[in-house]
């Protein structure tokens, strides 16, 4: 028996999600008494891969055979389900990532494990095996008793804290075998905004609605983000106006994110949005209407027009940094 | 081209959720039911690809009670061929995907559509496993899907950017905002819909591999604490000295 954990990399390098996927393996572990094996995919350095130890990785099994260099759902989701089954594992853990929400079932369906999407705490494994999601797109959480043997789990960005916990570094070298059809896709290319800071996982989000009044008005909201570090997002009628991508749109149709810190400006509240922030842990409001309903559901507010309080919150932020720079 | 568009039925995006008091179960006593969101993004972007391609065909296919027939005769409305109910109460995402998987081998379909995840259960799990159990590919999360003989160009999201696939038919795909802009049934939809067929056909035998035993709410948050318009300093104060969130 163990626990595998599959860490994703973007070009070699692990996201933050993935020591959020190790900390998490590390703990559930623990608590089956059992130990952790991290699985990586692709080229990444020796170096990179030690730092799975760091979390609590007591084996990392790495798979660099050229043919594995991109991501292939498919044939990805049949070594993970190789690698479980090599290590005995009857607990796989992924990150609810956009790769990892598609490759996780195809692993479940393999191992004829049951499969929790968007967990978001710690399994209750006191009596039976029970996982916490988030359902109803925000506005509910679901506990989920699994009767199988098998489990696979994905993880929430930004639901488990990264916890160190070192162990020795054990690379050891996996050899998968490709089923028939599992290279039939082909990765034509793939295209990255490199300075910006990505939605779903990021810790601060400043996120703008129709207050904004048009897309020319957005330099500001961008010039916030980037001084703090921030992802950029929006409300459903800005994305449906084509002011922003729909990759920006946060809510219950769009994405649903669990940020430090969200910043609301111009966005008056609907049902549709709070459901998408509702996860997130401090909740800051900029919003010229009083009555909006964002504020119940806010920890800070200011009442106040965007274009006067972002531009002064601009310069207070620059002012603080100066100050604990 | 044959394609295959999984719905779900789902409270309308405005439902305020509620649970029995043993928080056993949603009360879907008084709530508006819809086509999936997801869903129905896939289901244009399917008729679009059949107006395109003549002789293809639509359908839909959902699992679940009758009480969804009104969804489904929405979908045929909206201009779907024809549609299937699998009669069965949902158990979770292996049973709902093991059912359609099992019907599409009968049928041979090109392509099969789903919506991202359901906005209910928030699954994400249907495409893949469909995709699994027929051992076809499955791209998850996609942007945009486009056609050129057998061959489909997919844009799917990725943490800050995209990715662009290429991948021959057949194929299950999962619908993201930005696939295609829904459409709204005309009068004419609606009328022709009625007598479309509508097959109910009885589940195969799967075992359920989990179980939701309690739903909780979200704590509410503690009353907002409202900054002055004149001293947004004090509000990056608050959130560095109180909130330690930068």
């Amino acid at each position: 028996m163990s626990v595998l954990v599959y860490t994703e990399h973007a070009e070699g390098k692990f996201k933050k999600s993935s020591f959020e996927v190790v900390s998490y393996g590390a703990a559930i572990a623990q608590q089956l008494g059992t130990n952790l094996v991290a699985l990586s995919i692709g080229n990444v350095s020796s170096d990179e891969l030690n730092k799975l130890a760091q979390y609590g990785a007591s084996k990392i099994l790495s798979v660099s055979e050229d043919a594995y260099k991109s991501f292939v759902n498919q044939a990805y989701g049949a070594v993970i389900a190789q690698a479980a089954q090599k290590e005995g594992a009857n607990v796989v853990v992924l990150s609810a990532s956009f790769s990892g929400k598609g490759l996780a079932p195809r692993v479940a369906v393999k191992l004829n494990a049951a499969y929790v999407d968007g967990a978001v705490s710690l399994p209750d494994t006191t009596n039976g095996f029970m996982v916490r999601k988030g359902a109803f797109s925000g506005k509910a959480f679901a506990d989920v008793s699994i009767s199988s043997e098998n489990k696979v789990i994905a993880l929430m960005p930004n639901a488990y804290k990264v916890v160190e916990n070192s162990q020795n570094p054990n690379v050891e070298a996996f050899t998968p075998v490709a089923g028939s059809n599992d290279f039939a896709t082909m990765i034509k290319e793939i295209v990255r905004a490199s300075d910006k800071v990505s939605l779903p996982d990021a810790e601060l989000v400043v996120s703008a609605g129709r207050g904004m009044k048009g897309p020319e008005n957005w330099g500001m909201i961008e010039e916030l983000a980037q001084l703090l570090g921030a992802a950029t997002a929006c409300s459903k009628p800005v994305s449906d106006a084509h002011w922003r991508p729909h990759s920006e749109h946060v809510g219950q149709t769009g994405i649903a994110v669990s940020p430090n810190l969200y910043i609301a400006i111009g966005i008056s509240g609907a049902i549709q949005h709070l459901a998408g922030v509702s996860s997130s842990k401090v909740i800051v409001v900029i919003n010229k209407d009083p009555e909006a309903p964002f504020f119940k559901a806010a920890d800070y507010g200011i009442v106040g027009d965007a274009f006067e309080v972002v531009p002064q919150l601009i310069s207070a932020i620059k002012e603080f940094k100066a100050v604990n720079a | 081209m044959k394609i295959l568009v999984c719905i779900s039925n789902v409270p309308d995006t405005t439902t305020k959720i509620n649970f029995t008091d043993d928080h056993k179960s949603f009360v879907s006593n008084g709530v508006t039911f819809i086509i999936n969101p997801y869903d129905e993004i896939a289901l244009t972007r399917a008729l679009e690809i059949s107006e395109a391609n003549a002789g293809s065909t639509v359908t839909v296919i959902h699992v679940g009670d009758a009480s969804a027939e009104p969804t489904i005769r929405k979908a045929l409305a909206i201009g779907a061929t024809d549609a299937v109910r699998i009669n069965a109460n949902a158990r979770d995402a292996f049973f709902v995907a093991s059912q359609i998987a099992n019907y599409a081998k009968e049928q041979g379909f090109d392509l099969i559509l789903t919506g991202r995840e359901s906005i209910d259960y928030n699954g994400a799990q249907v495409a893949s496993m469909i995709g699994e159990l027929l051992n076809i590919p499955s791209i998850s999360i996609v942007k945009s899907l486009t056609l050129d003989g057998t061959t489909v160009t997919l844009e799917r999201e990725i943490e800050g950017g995209k990715e662009v696939i290429s991948c021959p038919l057949p194929l299950v795909a999962s619908a993201s905002e930005g696939m295609a802009e829904p459409r709204i049934a005309g009068m004419r939809g609606i009328m022709s819909a009625r007598t479309k067929t509508l097959a109910v056909i009885e589940p195969s035998d799967v075992p359920a591999l989990q179980t939701i035993t309690n739903y909780d709410k979200p704590a509410p948050r503690s009353q907002v604490k409202l900054v002055n318009v004149d001293d947004v300093k004090g509000l990056v104060t608050l959130l560095n000295q109180e909130a330690k969130v930068i």
